[in-house]
């Protein structure tokens, strides 16, 4: 499908949202870039919106006739103009996973499949599309972000979309096709010799020093609202109502924190009925710093090094930690970790059920939808929606060795029946190796 | 004990706009109350009313996060560089 983008500027609507304001200490700031309360606590701030001018301006039908992106749901959103940049971000595929769920043995699994979303095959092209709308109305000409990979991809495309210079920072060990997938942009790249956490707090430095607009340090507030429209949709998907249980996968915790957030919206104007939902996070045993915290009963998170595949979800120090573990706790819900050998074994179980092919941050989210699923953790009639949030072709190195090899033949019948015959034979073992 | 502290933006008011300073302590504590010494309000910005420092405040001594060594009690000595980073972000 195509979708309309960029139209030519017209006049402001009237905003929704206020200002900042501190999540810690409630003091208020003017919506500029600006991500830490300054004068008080240095907590993290937050968009502060008048949810009475949001309930004026939308229905479920307004919604349904607007555009087939996040930008459907922009009086939820921190921008101004009419005009922001809609690359078709959204609106990505919430599918019926019933092959998955007869393995898990649950009855209503939902997986919404951001491994597709658009342009980069990753959720981070909803919160990039908010971030350099944003950046643009606030004048920068030049935006960055500190990335695990995916966060890399989508600042550089969408900011050459929108012509807008672009230098991403990004720990050097990052897997090929992440480095490749953010270069072919023509952005600056800085392969940072460190991990994640290293990365992240350099960029705080340089977001002190240059007038750049940091989509995930001083317009931080605004990127990470992005992250509610995955609670939008799956609201709007599963027909105006909210699911029981989502299993969602956790790095900084900013996105669990805003699927709640973003639920939490849509009753509060009277889009959805108030129900509970269960908030279950997945984490990689090699960076499980909430998890650790979660099991442990604990309500502040210790930073850990991060040793582990699944790099994009591998953040030691995560911003949101706390946040994630009190909507964990109040919903009912649980955090859990799995091992690098889980999280293959969990891209692999998704991909051959359902034909979805995630990286690493998915499998540990379908591990950990297995283990809880195992551990009688979900009821099998809840509604639950697993969060796939990238996509498989960017991680080759972490299946590589764990799955099948092409089969070499000939250009000639007979070598294709012997090749035949000899996999369905190796096929035949295998099954017998399963029944054993 | 002569340590070298960064300062961040924020807390430059309290130092004259200074974005580096020399400061003395055998342990961050000690660190904090001389800089509360020097420059007056700066401890209550970094510490709540327990003394204990604010959960979105970041140390690092020599790029370690204190959190990887004994925390407020972690040892300083003559020229270490100590950090002072507010709230993370990322992710």
């Amino acid at each position: 499908m195509t979708q309309a983008v960029d139209t030519p500027r017209t006049a402001s609507r009237q905003a929704t949202f206020t200002g900042l304001k501190c999540k810690e200490c409630g003091e208020t700031y003017q919506p500029e870039a600006k991500h830490v309360c300054e004068d008080v606590c240095f907590g993290p701030l937050e968009v502060a919106y008048d949810y009475d001018a949001i309930r004026r301006q939308v229905t479920r039908e307004t919604i349904q006739a607007g555009p087939n992106s996040i930008w459907r749901y922009r009086a939820f959103l921190p921008v101004e103009t009419d005009t922001p940049i809609d690359v078709g971000t959204g609106m990505t595929p919430l599918l019926s996973a019933q092959r998955l769920a007869r393995r898990l043995g649950l009855k209503q699994l939902y997986i919404k499949n951001d491994a597709v979303n658009m342009p980069t095959l990753s959720f981070k092209d909803r919160v990039v599309s908010v971030a350099l709308t944003r950046a643009r109305e606030l004048g920068f000409t030049t935006v960055s972000c500190a990335s695990t990979g995916n966060l890399a991809n989508s600042t550089a495309a969408i900011a050459a979309h929108a012509g807008l210079e672009c230098c991403v920072f990004i720990p050097a060990d990052l897997e090929a096709g992440k480095i490749l997938g953010t270069l072919i942009y023509d952005p600056t790249v800085m392969a940072v010799q460190g991990n994640y956490d290293q990365v992240n707090r350099l960029c705080s430095e340089v977001a002190n020093t240059k007038g750049w607009g940091f989509v995930n340090i001083n317009l931080r507030p605004y990127y990470s609202e992005g992250s509610k429209t995955l609670g939008f949709e799956v609201a709007e998907q599963l027909g105006w109502q909210l699911p029981d249980h989502i299993v969602a996968p956790l790095a900084s915790g900013s996105l669990f924190s805003k699927i709640h957030k973003g639920f939490q919206e849509f009753i509060k104007v009277g889009l959805v009925e108030d129900k509970p939902v269960r908030f279950s996070g997945a984490q990689a045993e090699g960076c499980s710093p909430i998890s650790q915290a979660f099991k442990e009963g604990r309500d502040f998170i210790t930073p850990v090094k991060p040793n582990t595949i699944a790099k994009s979800i591998a953040i030691g120090n995560p911003a949101d930690g706390v946040y994630a573990l009190d909507i964990a706790r109040k919903t009912n819900g649980t955090i859990e970790d799995v091992t690098d050998a889980e999280i293959i074994e969990g891209i692999k179980l998704l991909a051959e059920t359902e034909g979805i092919f995630t990286e690493t941050a998915g499998g540990t989210t379908i591990a950990v939808l297995k283990k809880l699923a195992e551990a009688g953790k979900i009821n099998p009639d809840e509604t639950t929606v697993a969060y796939i949030t990238g996509n498989g072709l960017k991680t080759q190195e972490a299946v590589k060795g764990y799955i099948g090899e092409p089969l070499t033949i000939e250009p000639k019948l007979n070598s294709f029946e012997r090749a035949w015959e000899r996999a369905n034979t190796l096929n035949r073992l295998e099954w017998q190796q399963t029944l054993v | 004990m002569s340590v070298k502290v960064l300062i961040p933006t924020p807390l430059q008011k309290f130092t004259q706009n200074q974005a580096a300073i020399e400061s003395n302590g055998s342990s961050i504590t000690e660190l904090l109350n001389d800089l509360e010494s020097n420059f007056p309000g700066i401890k209550a910005r970094l510490c709540d009313e327990k003394g204990d420092l604010r959960r979105f405040i970041n140390f690092y001594v020599n790029s370690e996060d204190i959190r990887f060594l004994d925390g407020q009690a972690t040892p300083l000595k003559d020229g270490d560089e100590v950090s002072i980073v507010p709230a993370v972000a990322g992710g």
